[in-house]
Parts: C-alpha cells; structure tokens; sequence
C-alpha cells in the first residue's frame, strides 16, 4: 500500500509541468519589454497611456545608483515596494529567485553599469 | 412514452450537434488552438503559441459569446498572442505593433459557430481552479472602477480599457464580461499562473474583496461599451 501512495506521488510529480530554466535575456525578451522596451529603453509598447515612464534600463546614471538587491526586490515584490509605480506589478508568481538574479544580472548588461560605479 | 422517446432524441441530437462540433475544433481550430494541454512550460513553447489555449474553454467562456464571436471575429489583443513577434521600432522612438503581422480569425457560419460553441463548452480542463458561484452580483462606477483597475492596481499598463486607450500587451478588457465567466475570471486574476504557468500576466496579490470589484468594472465597461 505504502508503495503504491509513493508511486502516485512520485507520478503527481512527474505530471507537473516542469518550468524549464531560461537565460536572464530571454526572460526580459518576453516579460520585460512590453513595457521597458526591446532596447531596455523604458519605450515599450504599452507606455502611451502611462502615467509614469517605465526605467530606462540603459541608463548608466540611474542604474548604478541602484543596488543589485534594490532592484531583485523591485522585480520580486513590484514598483510599490520600493515606493515607486504601482505600474510595475511584482512578479513572484511567475519568476524563482534564481530566475529575477538572472533578470538582474541581465540588466547590469544593459546598462553596462554596477551599483555604485555610476 | 412520447415523452422518453423525445429525450431519448434531444440527447442524441445534442450528442450529434456535440461530435461534429468536436471534429470541427479537431479539423479548424487544432492548428493554432491548444485544445488538450498543459499550457506551455518553456518560452519556446509561449512565443509559439499562435491562439489561446481551449482546453478549459467550458470554464472559461461564456457560450452565446463564442457562439456570436465566431461568426464576426474581432480583435481582442491589439498586439496579437504575443506581442514579441510583432514589436518594431516606432517612429517616436516608441516600440510599436507591426500591424501588417496581426492575423485575422476565420469567421465561421452560423451553424458551424454554434457547434463549435457547444464543443468548447464540454473543455473543462480546470474544474477545480473555479468556484462557481463565487463571484457575487454588485455594482462599481466606472470612474470608481477606472482609479481601481489604473491608479490602484496598475492593469491599465497592459489592457485597454476602451479601443485606443491602455496597454497592447494584454487582451483588451471592454468585452471581458461578455467573452468570460465571473467566477473564471476571479479564479485567473487570483492566480494566472495556474492557469497557464508562463502567463506574462502577473500575479498581483489581488484581495477577495479586490477580485469582486474588478469584476464589476469590466461587466460596467461592457455595458458601457453597448
């Protein structure tokens, strides 16, 4: 009896949808620039009724004042939780955290800054 | 007697209407719809995605809409399944939608629509995510609904809320009530991800009271919109 519960999870598990791991850039490909841009420029294509501009992510100067864990929080739990727009909504639901690091990292590419270094 | 014989009949009529149904959803609609699932799982399969997913279809439409929608298709997310095959760079340094890329829904014939229609009704993929009967009858005004659905929660970035005002990415959002069901639409806004893993619609920690109110808005902005 014991043998067969374990096989029916064992089974549950392996039907579960394993959510591959996907590069940093292509997660910002798909998720990101509908609203910060295909150049990470804050110009997607949702901003013509925005009432506040998505972040430039290429911007050296605002970027490097912000720090790798300021912007994993703001991805994770969305703009309102570092007191910015509620137009950026968090994404915890969709991203692991190894997932936002990646999107982080990512990011440092685009503005081709660290924190700091501005 | 005539009685049992005239259900007996109904049922295999309806059992008739139901397998051509099937068939046709197999034959026209399998080449763009998913109509057996999961969802995608990889970014891959999400870019691929060419219509949306019908395999809890019976959940989440509302018959007479799909019925009437299918004979006069209309376009209900500006920048198609997925708006990353379509993004050019635009003249105001803005992204844009290359609209010469959007594909038109085939149109179907009356008796057609309504086969399909009922076919799509028995995908229930998704039972267990739905409580029917959850979503409860109220009211918002519009302008009330609006501050919510923009200022509050942040969905205008990705809907419209009336053609030509709010965000392309997202399916617009005038005609939710009429294409949805309430309690489908409290269960996706709760947790797109259950739904469809890679949704590029986030989950926004909506409260229950929150669910209700959104749910009023798009049912006063369809009314709106007759």
């Amino acid at each position: 009896m014991k043998t067969y519960a374990a096989m029916a999870v064992l089974l549950a598990a392996s039907a579960a949808p394993a959510l591959a791991e996907e590069s940093g850039a292509d997660l910002y490909q798909v998720y990101c620039t509908q609203c910060h841009g295909v150049h990470g420029n804050g110009m997607g294509i949702n901003v013509h009724d925005m009432s506040v501009q998505p972040r430039d992510h290429t911007d050296a100067s605002a970027m490097s004042a912000r720090s790798d864990e300021l912007l994993f929080k703001a991805i994770k739990e969305g703009g309102q939780s570092i007191n910015k727009s509620v137009l950026m909504p968090p994404w915890d639901g969709v991203f692991s955290d190894d997932e936002i690091h990646r999107l982080v990292e990512h990011m440092r590419e685009l503005c081709q800054c660290r924190h700091g270094t501005g | 007697m005539h009685a049992a014989l005239g259900s007996a009949l109904l049922a295999f009529a309806a059992g008739t209407a139901s397998a051509s149904g099937t068939e046709l959803l197999k034959n026209e609609c399998s080449g763009c719809h998913d109509l057996t699932g999961p969802a995608p799982a990889t970014l891959q399969e999400l870019r691929e995605r060419k219509g949306p997913d019908l395999f809890y279809a019976g959940n989440k439409y509302r018959q007479e809409w799909l019925e009437n929608w299918l004979q006069e298709p209309t376009r209900i997310r500006p920048a198609g399944m997925f708006y990353g095959k379509l993004v050019v760079d635009g003249e105001d340094g803005i992204d844009a939608i290359d609209e010469s890329g959007l594909i038109d829904h085939t149109a179907l014939g009356e008796a057609d629509a309504k086969a399909a229609a009922e076919a799509l009704m028995t995908l229930r993929a998704g039972d267990d995510l739905v409580n029917p009967g959850e979503y409860k009858e109220g009211s918002i005004g519009l302008s009330m609904g609006e501050l919510m659905f923009d200022k509050f929660r942040g969905c205008l970035a990705c809907h419209q809320i009336e053609p030509e005002y709010g965000g392309l990415s997202g399916p617009e959002v005038y005609t939710a009530a009429k294409r949805l069901q309430a309690d489908w639409m409290i269960s996706y806004m709760r947790n797109p991800q259950a739904w469809d893993p890679r949704s590029f619609m986030p989950n926004r920690h909506l409260t229950d009271a929150d669910l209700q109110k959104l749910v009023h808005y798009m049912r006063a902005l369809a009314e709106e919109m007759e």
